[in-house]
């Protein structure tokens, strides 16, 4: 049966833990970028280290698709639990590679002997380097490309390796050159020039080169899935970008010790999931009170407790607007795209810093581990500068100013003292039971402070017709998804509104909700929680909601076809 | 209510200071000769110090001396302390708190802290009670003590803070006594000039809620570490630690060479400024970003 892939081909490799999923996606995204290929990639895996089964899509498109598919066009399964795994997945256009004799499975294969060709070039280990061989092969991708790709890749582990691995590469080729040619398989995929030059990055990677670019100089952190990798990429280059990471004890140590450093003048970041950041919440109220900057990276997953340790969601979102004892204000970020996550954590720093208020950055486990391009010139430094002050001798930390914030000085720098309490405090920042000053801090805190923060506030990304009547309003990761099921929906009165700031709003958010006479929230989780804050803050009336909390990503066509629906 | 005494010290508060102890409080003496500490052996400058508290009696502290100030959550000074020595290793930083939120409270942290050799100074006023929520027991109440919560006597056995430190091979671990104000202030002026982490605990008596451990009890049960005391013996410091009738005061072990926390991070090989007085390094932060391409 004859093949024909137009604009958009979606590869699924699917695996053990452990059995080379990671490296086929590292070397076919990296290479078909190269080219100049969009490429977009995001991964499913289970709670384990080996063994179990997991799932990496690839999503090659004319049109730069950023969002997860369920459909597969081209299947890897590289074990006999892949097969059932993706089942549902699959349909009769579907082309499957893989080993008939490994995989016994009653699917119409294109039959590879992966690991008889691995072993043939030396080791097992190469069969990674021949599948992804297969793929660019089928595709008539850009041998020299392909081969100066593993060759800088290799180069680190000797010149035998790298042979081996070109070995291995070129035998994969020309098998899927063959099998694109006997099984009339070709590809009309689009390339743009753009994307060879285009900066290659995962979502965790956009948060922490933003966090860098917005002068981060301090991480304590304790590890906790899908969190990790940003403490991972903090202690990696901390000493070349002079970035001091470590590894705490456990987060509340981890969130103390980001309070401490920042007090004496580091710009800090925290990264943690929804168990961490519940341990966390006393020091975010010692935040408030003490009015230290805290910038908070949280990587959702489905929880209560445990949870799904490695799946995603959007069920923390009540968890940041809610944590802490007492009353104090807060900041909540929501990035959707890579450079979202950039920019929004750059600026978080110099918010936090400026208006010495929690930030927090929601993101989740479908967000960190997706891999997709960024125009490198868009990458620019925050220009913002140090609010630090140099004290004077009179200094008081907690000095009431007409917009509620207190110049910021540090201990050791001037001639005045930094004295900073959890204890409701006077000016000079020691302890008081004086019920006027407490109203005189309240109003400081909450009411003065909230009018500043107001006019920060970011717009909700407005997609679609100026003259909807329609409107889904989504969050966070589900940006990109949102925006490919409105094209594929066809609907003409629906627009979808995307919040990258949760709280607080910023003050176009009434009108553009009360614009849709149907109004659907759509969120990662069972009981709305985004839907019931727009609610309560600006009264609106919702009509519909889409909610999914099994831990899988919303897919493009579940969207489009809930979209029909509306 | 008491208020503080008439200007002395540069670390004195420039007011008169309500202070919350009550009279007779063992932490008097303590803010006293920590003062005097700063001033007479170490001629610190205010600026340069920051004092760390948690929560309790003693963690009030800080609010009695005219320096900068971290006053934070219960159990939670040791991890803020060494947030800000490792943010500016210029800074002197000194914990001030009670047994309850050093040892109980902030437990795990007290361990970690160890661990790292922060180039710290905690000193645990150690009155065997919990002081501000009324009488508790304190992870350092002896068995059998009577309180409001253990109406048949406390019946775990207490910690022993010197040697868990030792265990943890802390490397500057001392025993002081309120009491003797001129010895305890010789121990503190050697936590504080030691480079690396150091540990006082500091016997205090609570005159309100722990009518066992008084002044009297400490007075009797106290002595000096002899001066052939090896403090370079970790094992013979374990083996002074543990007697129990008759308590031994002073430095028990101490080893001033190791790497500090903040040596070890590696932050400050090349570049000794605090982390504030630093530009951003966007030219390496852009060459990592190009690499990514």
């Amino acid at each position: 049966m004859a093949h024909h892939i137009k604009d958009d081909l979606s590869i699924v490799i699917s695996g053990q833990a452990g059995q080379g999923i990671q490296s086929i996606e590292y070397l076919l995204t990296h290479i078909l970028k190269l080219q100049g290929y969009h490429v977009f990639a995001v991964k499913e895996y289970m709670s384990r280290v080996r063994g179990g089964t997991n799932s990496t899509e690839v999503r090659i498109s004319s049109n730069d698709r950023r969002a997860f598919v369920d459909r597969i066009d081209l299947f890897l399964p590289l074990d006999k639990s892949s097969i059932p795994h993706c089942a549902d997945r699959l349909s009769k256009e579907t082309i499957i590679i893989g080993e008939q004799k490994r995989l016994e499975t009653d699917y119409k294969l294109l039959d590879v002997p992966l690991l008889e060709i691995a072993h043939d070039v030396g080791n097992r280990i190469f069969a990674n380097t021949v599948a992804a061989g297969v793929v660019l092969g089928m595709m008539q991708s850009d041998r020299a490309i392909a081969e100066d790709y593993i060759r800088s890749f290799f180069s680190r582990k000797g010149d035998e390796i790298v042979a081996k691995n070109i070995d291995a590469l070129m035998r994969g080729f020309k098998i899927g050159e063959h099998l694109a040619f006997t099984h009339e398989i070709t590809f009309t995929i689009e390339k743009d020039e753009a994307v060879k030059e285009a900066v290659f990055l995962t979502g965790i990677e956009a948060v922490g080169f933003g966090a860098l670019a917005g002068g981060c100089n301090f991480c304590s952190s304790y590890p906790m899935s899908p969190s990790t990798g940003l403490l991972t990429f903090l202690a990696q280059h901390g000493k070349e970008c002079g970035v001091l990471a470590e590894q705490a004890t456990d987060e509340i140590g981890a969130i103390n010790m980001n309070l401490g450093a920042w007090y004496a003048g580091a710009r800090g970041i925290i990264t943690t999931s929804g168990g961490g950041f519940a341990l966390m919440t006393e020091a975010v109220s010692l935040a408030g009170i003490t009015e230290i900057p805290l910038v908070l990276h949280l990587a959702q997953r489905p929880g209560p407790a445990t949870g799904l340790p490695t799946r995603t969601g959007q069920e923390d979102l009540n968890l940041v607007r809610y944590a802490g004892h007492g009353e104090f204000p807060r900041i909540i970020f929501a990035p959707g795209s890579l450079m979202q996550a950039y920019k929004i954590t750059a600026h978080a720093m110099d918010l936090a810093d400026e208006y010495q208020v929690p930030v927090i950055i929601l993101t989740d486990q479908y967000f960190v581990d997706l891999l997709s391009t960024i125009e490198s010139t868009d990458l620019k430094e925050s220009k913002d500068k140090n609010h630090v002050i140099e004290t004077k001798s009179d200094y008081q930390r907690y000095e009431l100013t007409d917009n509620g914030i207190s110049p910021r000085g540090i201990p050791g720098y001037g001639k005045g003292f930094v004295c900073v309490d959890s204890d409701e405090h006077d000016e000079s920042g020691h302890i008081t039971e004086d019920h006027d000053m407490r109203d005189a801090m309240t109003q400081k805190r909450l009411y003065k402070k909230a009018v500043a923060l107001a006019k920060v506030a970011f717009a909700p990304e407005v997609i679609g017709p100026k003259d909807y009547t329609q409107l889904v309003v989504v969050w966070g990761s589900n940006y990109h998804v949102a925006k490919e099921a409105l094209e594929r929906s066809g609907k003409k009165k629906l627009a979808v509104a995307h919040f990258s700031q949760l709280y607080p709003l910023h003050n176009s958010t009434k009108k553009i909700l009360a614009q849709g006479k149907k109004l659907i929230v759509c969120e990662n989780n069972e009981t709305g929680q985004f839907a019931n804050l727009l609610e309560v803050e600006t009264k609106c009336t919702i009509t519909g909601r889409i909610n999914r909390s099994n831990g899988k990503p919303f897919s493009v066509e579940y969207l489009t076809s809930q979209f029909k629906k509306i | 209510m008491a208020l503080a005494q008439k200007n002395t010290n540069e670390f004195d508060m420039p007011h008169e200071t309500d202070i919350a102890w009550c009279p007779g409080c063992g932490n008097f003496p303590i803010l006293q000769m920590l003062k005097k500490s700063l001033r007479d052996d170490l001629a610190i400058d205010p600026k340069d110090l920051v004092l760390v508290s948690g929560i309790g009696q003693a963690a009030k502290l800080p609010q009695y001396v005219k320096t900068n100030m971290f006053n934070g959550l219960h159990g939670r000074a040791l991890p803020v302390a060494t947030g800000i020595k490792a943010a500016n290793p210029r800074l002197t930083v000194v914990v001030t708190s009670g047994d309850g939120d050093v040892y109980g409270e902030g437990g795990n942290h007290f361990i970690h802290t160890v661990r790292r050799n922060v180039n710290i100074t905690v000193i645990v006023h150690n009155n065997m009670i919990y002081g501000l929520t009324k009488g508790q027991a304190s992870p350092t109440s002896e068995k059998g003590l009577v309180t409001p919560t253990q109406p048949q006597g406390v019946y775990v056995d207490p910690i022993n803070p010197l040697a868990l430190s030792l265990s943890l091979n802390a490397s500057f671990v001392a025993r002081a006594n309120a009491g003797d104000p001129e010895h305890a202030q010789k121990i503190i002026s050697a936590a504080i000039a030691h480079k690396g982490f150091s540990i006082v605990d500091i016997f205090q008596a609570c005159v309100v809620f722990n009518k066992v451990n008084t002044y009297k009890w400490f007075q009797d049960r106290v002595y000096e570490l002899d001066v052939q005391h090896d403090t370079s013996d970790r094992q013979m410091a374990f083996v002074r630690a543990l007697e129990e009738d008759m308590l031994p005061m002073g430095i028990f072990y101490q080893d001033e060479g190791r790497e500090t926390f903040e040596e070890a991070t590696g932050v400050y090989d090349a570049d000794e400024r605090p982390l504030y007085e630093r530009e951003r390094q966007w030219n390496t932060i852009e060459a990592l970003i190009n690499a990514k391409k």
